[in-house]
């Protein structure tokens, strides 16, 4: 669905990608340490950033130079690193924010509702308000009222208490197993390979090792993470 | 510069209709509070738009006083073809919105699209296009300026508090309250006034959340330059209209901005009724040109203790 080839990308002066290529697959779990890449691939992905060179592909268009709300229209969500929600806007207001001009816009609100029920009980609360896992559950949740075919999750689990990571991750497998695609940045290696069909390891801004998913991936990505 | 903006009969009519009681320290302070608050609203109007493009966008927009100086000439043009002030103030109203907005959306496409987030660089190019709609009013119109009639309903004087209102004051203070209602409404009730919401506060979730923020960016742009527009025809009223008229409502416009905290509806409110009062009371006791300057002053001395403004929004395009 998503493909992304030869891409180099940078800030200024800074290149941080050399040349990295997506491994194809439904679910893709991208991998590596602080600095490796993976959040500036997943930028890229959605257009936050313009690649130097190298082609982003989406459902067969070339999308490269497309902005971000325009991949969004074409099936593409994003979920930022760092729980980020529109502070001063209301749980409600964030949720109606991407809803608005869809013909069923408060039924995917119910929907949404249905699955994070925190977020009904917290509906008329400022974001900035909510513990950071339920500004991440909004955050996805957005992310999933635009109806999309494909997810990119940048570090889901991040800084979350437990009960709510295990609620993220049944989520997250849940949507996978429901046909989503998605593409997941995650320092949990564990949950990653599970629901990944294929990974790719980053390391500094290289491509270090790609194989399939499966928890028995685990041994050989710790392997190449650790060189 | 003729920075008097009040009406220079004024005191003397506030005077002569105060009530004859004993209370000269009264007496001296009001008119300058009601002619401030006056051209605190005037100056509201003229800072509501800086503010959303402003917090929104990082434009520092110079050419805004000419988008007021733009309404006002709409004003004296509506008159010319609608001769009967009675009804072309009212039909200005509407067509100075429009006209100030498609210049702001001119503007926008044509230059400021190209600088986001370098205020500098548009601080510079904004004075530059400030410079030359003046001289384009300086080809079209006399030097001296043109006439706006004010209509018969605002000839009156309003009995507020016991001392006579001229009614244009009176229209100009009801006239921004109502701008401030509706816009405020319309960002806070209106599925664009929450997209305007959400790119001020994180341009980049925004995008990435579908929202066309350049088209957000450019109908701000036409919403706060239309405001300008609405604020020079109630200039037109209390003052002159000239080419030269936006300069004296700019500065004070983006004093406002600064205190009332950028981007922030409330403060700006606050801010323009403070900066007009202070503006007056200052003009009262020196001379306009130095009345701004002590405004001035005042501002970066509050400035010092509150960096901030008065409200804020932590917003990541801000820090």
């Amino acid at each position: 669905m998503l493909e992304m080839n030869d891409i180099q990308a940078g800030y200024g002066r800074t290149l941080v990608l050399h040349g990295v290529t997506l491994p194809s697959a439904k679910v893709v779990a991208v991998l590596g340490h602080n600095g490796a890449g993976k959040t500036t691939l997943l930028r890229a992905a959605i257009g936050l950033i313009k690649p130097r060179s190298g082609q982003v592909i989406f459902d067969g268009d070339d999308i490269t130079t497309v902005p971000p709300n325009k991949r969004v229209a074409r099936g593409m969500a994003y979920v930022p690193q760092g729980q980020q929600s529109f502070a001063q806007l209301t749980t409600m207001e964030n949720l109606q924010l991407v809803a608005d001009g869809r013909r069923r816009g408060k039924a995917l609100i119910e929907q949404q509702f249905s699955r994070f029920p925190a977020l009904e009980k917290f509906a008329t609360r400022k974001a900035g308000l909510l513990s950071g896992g339920q500004r991440q559950q909004l955050a996805i949740a957005r992310a999933l009222i635009t109806e999309p075919k494909m997810l990119i999750l940048d570090e889901p689990t991040e800084g979350i208490q437990p009960t709510i990571v295990a609620e993220i991750e049944h989520t997250v497998m849940q949507l996978a197993s429901e046909g989503l695609s998605v593409l997941l940045v995650e320092q949990h290696i564990g949950f990653a390979l599970e629901a990944a069909d294929k990974y790719l390891v980053l390391a500094s801004g290289f491509a270090s090792s790609t194989g399939e998913g499966g928890a028995s991936a685990a041994e050989g990505v710790r392997v190449a993470m650790a060189i | 510069m003729p920075t008097r903006v009040r009406d220079p009969t004024l005191q003397n009519r506030l005077q002569n209709s105060a009530p004859n009681r004993e209370r000269p320290h009264v007496d001296a302070l009001i008119p300058p509070l009601l002619n401030g608050t006056a051209l605190g609203a005037l100056l509201l109007l003229a800072a509501l738009g800086l503010t959303l493009t402003f917090g929104q966008m990082g434009v520092i927009n110079m050419a805004h006083g000419e988008f007021i100086m733009a309404g006002a000439f709409i004003a004296y043009l509506t008159q010319l073809v609608v001769t009967s002030s009675n009804i072309s103030i009212v039909l200005a109203l509407p067509l100075a919105f429009l006209g100030a907005g498609l210049l702001g959306l001119l503007l926008e496409v044509g230059i400021i699209q190209w600088m986001y987030r370098r205020p500098l660089d548009t601080l510079l190019v904004t004075v530059g296009v400030s410079l030359i709609l003046q001289q384009i009013a300086l080809q079209i119109f006399p030097a001296q300026g043109v006439p706006v009639e004010s209509p018969g309903w605002l000839d009156g004087q309003a009995d507020i508090l016991g001392y006579a209102w001229p009614l244009r004051q009176v229209f100009t203070i009801v006239l921004a309250a109502l701008c401030l209602a509706a816009l405020a409404a319309w960002l806070k009730y209106t599925s664009f006034g929450r997209r305007i919401r959400a790119t001020v506060q994180n341009r980049d979730l925004a995008e990435t959340s579908g929202i066309p923020t350049r088209t957000v960016d450019r109908i701000t742009f036409f919403v706060g330059s239309g405001l300008a527009g609405v604020a020079g025809v109630a200039a037109s009223l209390i003052g002159g209209t000239n080419s030269q008229m936006g300069t004296q409502y700019i500065i004070p416009a983006f004093l406002v901005v600064v205190a009332g905290g950028v981007g922030q509806i409330k403060g700006t409110v606050i801010a323009a009724w403070a900066v007009g009062i202070a503006l007056s009371f200052f003009a009262d006791w020196t001379t306009g040109s130095m009345a701004q300057v002590l405004a001035f002053v005042l501002v970066v001395i509050f400035l010092q203790f509150r960096p901030q403004g008065l409200f804020t929004v932590r917003t990541r395009g801000l820090t």
